[in-house]
């Protein structure tokens, strides 16, 4: 039996997990593996509370990504109460989502992976964090932290304040955004520009930097999930669902959201409280797929505004049509940033958004609905069940998280097979495992609240890596 | 003159409070100067270490990784902050003490609704045992100061860190002792955020 390594636990991500490696005894890896380790119970508990409340009460899944929830909650209510909310509500539902995403995709860039990108994987790990970085690049952690605000702020002058605004109501919107927020959010959209702009220089010359990283931070084909826009353009609010292979074929695609969840499978492994969905056509092992701003990247045809397009353009020029290395999250993330805040300049100019009529009127009219929005880290699923009186009988989440499990998993296994070459193991290499994590920018905040209801694959798995037995739902 | 030791823990929670504390946005920068923060989630420090003289501490007590936790942070600080309404309450992640304990929540989740059923993941050193019960911080350990909100606002903590860097008792306001509040005074939920406050502070 050869040796194991605990990484615990995993630091500069969004939630508590360890990594082990297994090597063998002649020092070569044997299995890496990402465990998820932190349970709370959510879909029990929502059982029996009003659909009203809901957005509220899962918003508090994750203080990260507060609104993805709000998001997809209260569309899933929508679809309950079987109304089209008015256009300003959607609008206003929109201007918030894209708040979300440039939060935080500002706090995956700059606050969590920052330090490794800018201050290098092998630097001293007591200064390897944000405070390290404002101390040794002031100007790029003040335009990071800056850049966040301009999300949260935009959140704040919605809902309220910055994390777990109830807001988003089945049928719409609580309070539309008054001029002088309009104005503010105006005031600060060139300087956002600019430092997503600062930005996307330092990771084209990180790609440069960085090539073995490129190579080797989870590089490999897989299937990518996400929403895209009738037009085919990018999406992150509502849209067709598609599922896409390594080459770009469309597999399927649906506007129909219950219809979505047929598609999806769930796996469970022991040593993780994080199930791993994967395509069900395909079955566990081809099913892998991955979601979030690499995937979304990849379905798309453009971005759909002018600098974030001519963004795309030089993106599949360094990375390809469809691009698989994961470390190209980060260049993503940077390029939705940009289109983000393209969209939200749009919007703010839109008139639609001083409408009165903000929220639909209904009833319970149907007793299930199913909720899709786009989250900073991927697709996101609400399915509820109800009572006639709107009393939740059933929960069901699907985290984009999950969604990356498998992918993440492969990922560890290439990074510590192409970084490990002996007994003695650097620290920098280490930590180049949980920056292959990084990339990814997990939250496990949302994703251990997921359960399924869908076919299940239950997997035991040797330490070797080898799969020693496994069972399937019919 | 040495810079203080400031630690941040994140127990059962959502982040929120952590998320509240990054907004705090620039004042981050001058915190740098002036505290070295030497564990939280944010920097890469794997062991809780010795003589830390602030701490924050989020989330409830959920599973015996915590509780492990919590007591090497107690022992090992001098100031302990119990840092939101999970922290203080229970809230929401202590919802689940009413189901009866952690059982029925991992069933729910790992077997009733999957098929076969059997697969609760099974708690070892990798995977921690839950506890039966979620237990507010103070239920555990000895707590210093409590700072409530779902989660308390950037500007609250930003007051109370403040406060203890200068080694000033937190003396809250009426309006910061709400659960689940804004930690703002009453009617001030929608005034913008100010950019002023932040810059006269750069």
């Amino acid at each position: 039996m050869g040796q194991r390594i605990v990484i615990d636990p995993v630091t500069r991500i969004e939630g508590h997990a360890k990594i082990t490696l297994h090597l063998n005894d002649d020092h070569t890896v044997a299995d890496a593996r990402f465990h998820v380790t932190e349970f709370r119970g959510f879909e029990r508990f929502c059982e029996g509370r009003p659909l009203w409340e809901m957005p509220g009460l899962t918003a508090r899944i994750c203080g990260i990504c507060p609104v993805s929830h709000l998001m997809a909650s209260a569309k899933a209510g929508d679809a309950i109460l079987s109304v089209r909310i008015p256009p300003a509500a959607e609008k206003l539902r929109r201007l918030m989502n894209l708040g979300q995403i440039v939060q935080s995709h500002a706090l995956s860039f700059f606050h969590l992976s920052g330090p490794d990108l800018l201050l290098g994987f092998d630097s001293d790990p007591a200064a390897r964090n944000v405070f390290g970085l404002a101390q040794a690049d002031r100007e790029t952690a003040r335009g990071g932290i800056r850049l966040r605000q301009f999300g949260q702020e935009i959140i704040e002058f919605l809902g309220g304040k910055k994390i777990h605004p109830d807001w988003c109501v089945p049928g719409g919107v609580r309070e539309a955004l008054s001029d002088s927020a309009r104005e503010h959010i105006k005031q600060r959209i060139s300087e956002a520009i600019e430092t997503v702009r600062s930005a996307l220089d330092l990771i084209k010359g990180l790609l440069e930097r960085y090539p073995e990283e490129v190579t080797s931070f989870g590089h490999f084909p897989t299937l990518y999930l996400g929403l895209v826009a009738q037009d085919g353009s990018w999406e992150h609010y509502d849209g067709q669902l598609r599922i896409i292979n390594a080459d770009g074929t469309v597999l399927a695609e649906t506007s129909d959201a219950g219809d979505s969840l047929e598609l999806l499978g769930e796996s469970v492994q022991p040593d993780s409280y994080l199930k791993s969905p994967y395509y069900r056509p395909l079955g566990l092992t081809d099913g892998m797929y991955r979601v979030g701003p690499l995937a979304r990247l990849n379905l798309c045809e453009r971005m759909g505004s002018p600098l974030a397009d001519a963004e795309l353009i030089e993106y599949r020029q360094r990375g390809g049509r469809i691009v698989s290395s994961s470390f190209f999250y980060h260049y993503a993330r940077l390029v939705e940033i940009l289109a983000c805040i393209e969209q939200i300049d749009a919007l703010l100019d839109d008139p639609d958004l001083n409408a009165t009529h903000l929220r639909a009127q209904a009833g319970i009219n149907a007793q299930e609905g199913v909720g899709v929005s786009e989250a900073p880290r991927g697709t996101l699923f609400h399915h509820y069940t109800v009572d006639e009186h709107g009393l939740i009988r059933s929960v069901n989440l699907i985290i984009a998280t999950g969604q990356n499990n498998l992918a993440m998993n492969a990922a560890m296994l290439q990074i510590a097979r192409h970084w490990i070459k002996g007994p003695q193991i650097p620290e920098g290499v280490l930590n180049r495992l949980e920056a292959g994590i990084r990339a990814f920018d997990p939250c496990l905040s949302c994703s251990t609240h997921a359960i399924g209801q869908m076919p299940i694959l239950l997997q035991l798995i040797a330490p070797d890596g080898s799969v020693l037995d496994e069972v399937q739902r019919a | 003159m040495a810079r203080l030791r400031l630690a941040t823990v994140w127990l059962g929670g959502c982040s929120g409070c952590h998320m509240s504390f990054l907004d705090m946005d620039e004042y981050l920068i001058d915190l740098a100067e002036i505290a070295e923060v030497v564990f939280s989630p944010l920097v890469d420090s794997k062991q809780y270490p010795e003589g830390v003289d602030v701490v924050l501490v989020e989330g409830a007590v959920c599973n015996v990784e915590h509780l492990e936790m919590i007591r090497r942070v107690r022992a090992n600080s001098r100031i302990l902050i119990s840092f939101g309404d999970c922290a203080v309450t229970g809230n929401v992640s202590a919802i689940r003490n009413v189901q009866g304990g952690a059982l029925p929540v991992l069933e729910r989740a790992y077997v009733e609704l999957s098929d076969p059923s059997g697969g609760i993941p099974s708690p070892s050193d990798i995977v921690p045992k839950l506890l039966d019960r979620v237990l507010p911080v103070h239920a555990v350990v000895k707590v210093d100061t409590f700072l409530p909100g779902c989660p308390p606002s950037g500007p609250m903590i930003r007051t109370a860190l403040e406060k203890v860097l200068t080694g000033e008792p937190i003396d809250l306001m009426e309006h910061h002792l709400s659960f689940g509040g804004y930690g703002r005074p009453k009617g001030s939920e929608h005034l913008p955020a100010s950019p002023s406050s932040s810059q006269s502070h750069s």
